[in-house]
């Protein structure tokens, strides 16, 4: 079923012709006996907003934390597969993971500032970490990112200020700057507007839109207006299978599988 | 919906219970509470006894000698002679833990670290068993110990080399090294209170979220680097607790350090030198306490150092308490160990 | 918003100094593995030690009789010592656990206000006093108001040593049990203490009990408040008003004295303390840590845990 899914392109798209930013092969993944991801291939387009949805439990975000390598730091956890990152192998024996988790920002479904550090630190301390030192680029970095993040505006007279001192949404749009002051080049995002309110929900997916023409955004959401809303693809899982993966359009309007029609319509979930 | 199970159970269980016994009058409910306030509030009579006995039982030696029974050095027990000070003790205890302190610190935060962030699960609860068991050994067998093996190979293996390096031109190494000295009574106190900082330090380091160290992860961070960014920060002010608790305990410890710190008396127990005899309070207590326990203005001296260990102790345990307490809700760990 | 070309240029100010990043990793684990290390070795050394050495002592004879003449050639027994710490226990116990249970009692059931939070906190404090001073407060209030050692004045130190410990476990414990078993008793209209003794405390049984023989443990190795309150005997008890013996005393007065088979005994009595006082502490971890997982099985098959 999977397999048919990831072979086959759509229909329209040329998806053989576009280049491929990441490209993950036969995850398999499981944690405390569990398996969450059986065997899932899946190719994501640089530039573009991919959208994982399924009933929780589906094992999206396990998929997800597969592909910088954060699943492995669960307790019990297995994986087998590939992942490539322009062609080269995450997983591979020679490369620490965390030469390649900076190329791939993350944020994650609850906001988690660092809550001792000034919302200035929290978006600097991952360029501290890779040895950036220079004043001027860290001021320009931590502002541009503020910008993109389109929190700047609300917070350029209080940088000094802890990054818990801020609103739930806030603190989202504070670690999405954060996620993108180490300059990565793909963007995963775990349900990232699950705790906000609509407001704040609504800044996170139009700054979705403008990041997308840069990078290459992966988004896990249960919401399935906002996968419509964001998303250039959509990959449909259930029961730790890819079920159906191609363009939003067709899989809301025109799910060629049978439970994807069921759960797009709304029948469960 | 298990609670509404379990609360089945229990009720059926107590149906029969209704129906086995009376409900009992309202006036023994009243009484059993009473009697439960009563037991709770017979500690804080406790506490308010010892400051009424340690005060009342010291007053001879306040009267006689004032302020100079803080500041004074001289200890002369021989009848119309006698003065008593308690300076020397006062600062061998504070060097004495201070000591155990560097030693412990660093080894319980690595123990506490490695616990927390690196042991596989497996391992965790053995190792922290083992590390959990060292508190549970009575002091006077790390005494025994010490005195009889450990202070063999500290004379041998660190005292006599230091001392033949830098000779009795260093202050701090001055002296000959016999091994019943403040270093070897230092360095046993460290081991007693390792356990205490450690498994509170890693209850701490384990009470902080997950999703802090995968924020540092994402960024890119080793390990350590995690540790440095998202753990060490977020549980800083329970880590100075746990070190705080560990030098009320530290401070308090009796029978090893008495055993083995070599129980100078006056101003020669002043501490200047590692290889030197020492004194703490604790010690001299129960150095002293057998020929002073005819009573008198010795007995009394020995009480108001008693006063004296009894507040220091007080204000150091307040202090770690106050700071733990904000981070570990029930620091169940600090009464195991 | 950040160009292309800017990121290009941020790009650049990264050092990449991911190898030495790895080498201070590894060391910063290395240094930390040996952290643990370093503190097991003590452990062991001590172990060894007091077995090796104290099992050359244990004799019937040992176990049983009064100490010799102090140089004589008949070292005599730690018979005294022994049977002084088993009625210290008993004795301590027979204070300290009825009153920390019932105070624990208070602070579970009854102690959510600003007093409950005083005890709790004052407890705390008292749970970390050094034992010395416990000591010399019973010498003050007791020896010297009585006007001899005794059995009383020891037990009554030591009942105050393990009173807080029994306190915080006892409320620990008894928090553990749902609120819905206390609900179910006073749903079908059953007196509050009734609730308490029969649902409560049994359903909080194994806690408690762990919590008292951890106490027991903690006064079975006590020495410093000894020292003020029971003076040390080497004849058997004949008198709750008179001076006893107990292990811990014994182990330090054999310790100072200049005589090989002093030494060997002190190792003996050391081994006889060390086997009760660490059987019991295992003991109570073993049970506690395979009652965790019965319960965590049972949740299970209820479909509860994962």
């Amino acid at each position: 079923m999977m397999e048919t899914a990831t072979k086959t392109p759509v229909k329209g798209v040329s998806i053989d012709d576009v280049k491929y930013k990441l490209i993950a092969e036969n995850i398999s993944a499981s944690y405390d006996g569990i398996v969450a991801v059986k065997n899932v291939s899946m190719k994501f387009q640089d530039r573009a907003v991919t959208a994982l949805i399924g009933p929780s439990g589906c094992g999206k975000t396990t998929f997800l934390r597969c592909l910088n390598r954060m699943h492995e730091l669960t307790k019990n956890a297995t994986l087998t597969g590939k992942v490539l990152l322009d062609g080269e192998d995450l997983y591979s024996t020679k490369v620490d993971p965390i030469i390649n988790r900076r190329k791939i920002g993350m944020v994650f479904q609850k906001p988690n500032p660092f809550p001792t550090m000034s919302i200035y630190d929290n978006v600097a301390c991952g360029l501290k970490l890779n040895g950036v030192k220079d004043r001027k680029i860290l001021d320009e970095v931590v502002e541009g990112c503020l910008k993109m993040a389109s929190l700047w505006n609300e917070v350029k007279n209080d940088l000094k200020k802890p990054g818990m001192s801020l609103s739930g949404g806030q603190q989202q749009r504070l670690c999405i700057a954060r996620a993108l002051a180490i300059q990565p080049e793909v963007l995963l995002m775990d349900e990232p507007a699950s705790a906000l309110d609509p407001i704040a929900t609504q800044k996170i997916e139009e700054m979705i839109q403008e990041l997308k023409k840069e990078y290459t955004i992966i988004i896990v959401t249960h919401n399935m207006q906002q996968a419509t809303r964001v998303s250039d693809y959509t990959g449909f899982m259930y029961l730790g299978d890819l079920v159906e993966f191609g363009e939003t359009k067709q899989i809301f309007e025109n799910p060629r599988n049978e439970i994807t029609a069921k759960y797009v319509q709304g029948q469960f979930g | 919906m298990v609670d509404s199970l379990i609360s089945n159970i229990i009720s059926s269980k107590c149906v029969m219970l209704t129906i086995k016994m009376k409900k009992g009058s309202p006036h023994v409910d009243k009484i059993f509470k009473i009697i439960a306030l009563a037991a709770a509030t017979y500690v804080l009579v406790i506490i308010a006894m010892i400051v009424i006995n340690l005060v009342t039982g010291s007053a001879p030696v306040w009267q006689k000698e004032g302020i100079s029974f803080l500041t004074g050095s001289d200890w002369n027990s021989v009848e119309d002679r006698e003065s008593y000070g308690a300076f020397p003790y006062i600062m061998g205890t504070l060097v004495n833990a201070g000591i155990a302190m560097l030693i412990a610190v660093p080894l319980s935060f690595g123990i506490g670290m490695f616990l927390s962030e690196l042991s596989p699960k497996l391992l965790r609860t053995p190792l922290a068993m083992v590390i959990e068991l060292l508190a549970a050994i009575p002091s006077v067998v790390y005494g025994l110990w010490g005195l009889l093996v450990f202070r063999a190979y500290i004379q041998d293996w660190i005292e006599t080399p230091l001392h033949n390096l830098f000779g009795d031109q260093s202050i701090i190494f001055a002296g000959t090294p016999f091994g019943l000295d403040i270093l070897t009574a230092s360095i046993i106190l460290a081991i007693m209170i390792i356990p205490t900082i450690a498994s509170i330090s890693k209850e701490i380091m384990l009470a902080v979220p997950n999703s802090q160290r995968e924020a540092a992860y994402m960024l890119g961070a080793t390990k350590w680097e995690a540790f440095r960014l998202a753990v060490l920060p977020y549980s800083k002010s329970g880590l100075i607790g746990a070190t705080i608790l560990g030098l009320g305990r530290a401070v308090g410890e009796t029978m090893a350090v008495t055993m083995l710190i070599g129980n100078a008396t006056g101003a020669a127990a002043i501490p200047t030198s590692l290889f030197q005899p020492g004194q703490t309070l604790a010690t001299i207590m129960a150095n002293e306490f057998a020929e002073a326990s005819q009573g008198g203005l010795h007995l009394a001296a020995l009480v108001g150092i008693g006063l004296i260990l009894f507040i220091m102790a007080f204000v150091i345990n307040v202090v770690a308490h106050l700071l733990v307490a904000k981070v570990v809700k029930s620091h169940e760990g600090a009464v195991l160990a | 918003m950040i160009t292309p070309e800017q990121r290009a240029e941020f790009r650049k100010h990264f050092r990449y100094n991911v190898g030495r990043r790895l080498v201070l990793d590894k060391i910063v684990k290395g240094v930390v593995f040996s952290c643990v290390i370093v503190a097991i070795v003590p452990l062991v050394a001590i172990l060894v030690n007091v077995f090796s050495n104290g099992a050359a002592a244990l004799t019937w004879n040992f176990l049983t009789e009064i100490p010799g003449a102090v140089g004589s050639d008949d070292p005599g027994g730690i018979g005294p010592a022994i049977q002084g710490t088993m009625v210290l226990i008993g004795m301590s116990s027979l204070i300290g656990v009825p009153v920390g249970v019932m105070g624990g009692i208070f602070l579970s059931e009854y102690g959510n206000n600003r007093y409950g939070r005083t005890v709790r906190f004052f407890n705390d404090v008292l749970a970390e006093f050094p034992t010395i001073v416990i000591g010399v407060f019973a010498f003050v209030l007791i020896v010297l108001t009585v006007g001899n050692f005794s059995v009383w004045a020891g037990s009554f130190a030591l009942s105050i040593v393990m009173l807080p410990i029994i306190m915080r476990t006892t409320e620990e414990s008894l928090k553990l049990v749902p609120v819905t078993y206390r609900e179910a008793g006073h749903a079908l209209g059953i007196r509050r203490y009734r609730v308490i003794f029969t649902i409560v405390l049994s359903s909080a049984k194994n806690g408690l009990v762990t919590g008292i023989l951890l106490a027991v443990a903690r006064i079975a190795g006590e020495t410093a408040p000894l020292v003020f309150t029971i003076l040390g005997s080497s004849q058997f008890i004949s008198d709750l008003n008179g001076p006893i013996d107990a292990l811990p005393l014994r182990i330090w007065r054999l310790s100072s004295l200049p005589y090989d088979s002093a030494v060997t005994q002190g190792w003996g009595a050391a081994f006889i303390l060390i086997i009760m006082v660490l059987s019991i502490n295992i003991g109570v971890r073993y049970i506690f840590l395979r009652n965790k997982e019965k319960t965590f099985l049972k949740f299970k098959k209820m479909g509860v845990a994962s």
